[in-house]
């Protein structure tokens, strides 16, 4: 009884199972900790959007990021590319999304700002700021994580879709 | 000019290497999907937090334990240190901006460039609005970091 509830529940909270998000996240740590391992870089996504800046604007807010500008570039290449690998291996073709391009460009701009100045990104507070049991980044990750929800269902209730 | 640390020869294949894991695993998760993003900020599936929790737990895991084997990382001999930052009012500050946006558009940084890589050329525009959200945060507070030098100088 209780084993059937607990089954039902499972089914209602995890639609699409949850096999492939697990496995999905020990890989995205796997490259987290491959790089930590070799380099003793804690690495997060975000930084690459300012440190990639210094390129072309001598800001020092932007420059003061040159010394890893040129790794932070590779590594997004590779995300590029490991998410290619995935696609050709499983994916048929190439996927593209419904949401509308003011959504994107939007939130892309928010995103822009907000992980910069909150000092990091799901990957930077979420995998690497987590896995370091960092207070920080436990009150960066529930800030952005109560907020988007928030946002979310607001967007949705409003009748926004996708 | 590279960094020193930056030397090494196996130096920037292992960033790829890791970059290429860490996006297959945001593909691999459909996290580089909007939709999937969205659908669990939604409450439609909790599925993500087995992504977030998933990776955090491989990274707590090697942060701890490679300390208690060796100090120093082989490619560039820095010292393993954890991830922290300070934490004051720009980290809910800006938590809060960063969560407007990825509640709008179902995109962070990571999962943007990975959603590049399945084909979403879409995405695009959302990488195209991070950077301009880089720069505008960075332009602010590069000018207030003027502002604030020129006036003590003054003093």
């Amino acid at each position: 009884m209780i084993a059937t509830l607990l089954v039902a529940m499972l089914a209602e909270l995890f639609p699409n199972g949850i096999s492939h998000y697990a496995i999905g996240g020990l890989f995205v740590g796997l490259g987290a900790a491959v790089i930590y391992l070799g380099t003793g870089i804690a690495a997060g996504a975000s930084t690459f959007l300012e440190s990639t800046l210094s390129y072309g604007s001598s800001l020092s807010r932007f420059q003061q990021y040159r010394p890893s500008r040129d790794w932070r570039v590779v590594f997004t290449l590779g995300i590029v590319a490991g998410a290619a690998v995935y696609a050709l291996a499983f994916q048929d073709g190439i996927w593209t999304t419904d949401v509308q391009w003011w959504r994107l460009l939007i939130g892309g701009v928010l995103v822009g700002i907000g992980t910069r100045v909150g000092k990091g990104c799901t990957s930077g507070h979420g995998v690497c700021g987590v896995g370091s049991v960092s207070g920080t980044s436990f009150v960066g990750v529930a800030t952005f994580l109560f907020v988007a929800i928030g946002v979310a269902q607001l967007v949705q209730a409003l009748g926004v879709s996708p | 000019m590279a960094a020193d640390h930056e030397q090494h020869p196996l130096f920037m294949p292992l960033i790829f290497v890791g970059g290429l894991l860490f996006g297959f695993g945001l593909g691999f998760s459909q996290m580089a999907q909007p939709e999937v993003v969205l659908s669990f900020l939604q409450f439609e599936d909790f599925g993500l937090l087995f992504v977030m929790f998933g990776a955090a737990i491989v990274t707590g895991i090697t942060f701890f334990g490679i300390k208690q084997i060796r100090t120093t990382a082989p490619l560039t001999g820095d010292t393993y240190v954890r991830r922290l930052k300070t934490l004051d009012k720009n980290v809910v500050i800006g938590g809060g901006i960063f969560g407007v946006g990825w509640g709008l558009s179902g995109i962070c940084p990571g999962a943007a460039y990975a959603s590049l890589g399945i084909g979403n050329y879409a995405i695009l525009w959302g990488i195209l609005g991070m950077f301009v959200g880089a720069y505008i945060q960075g332009f602010w507070r590069s000018t207030r970091a003027e502002q604030r030098s020129s006036t003590t100088t003054a003093d």
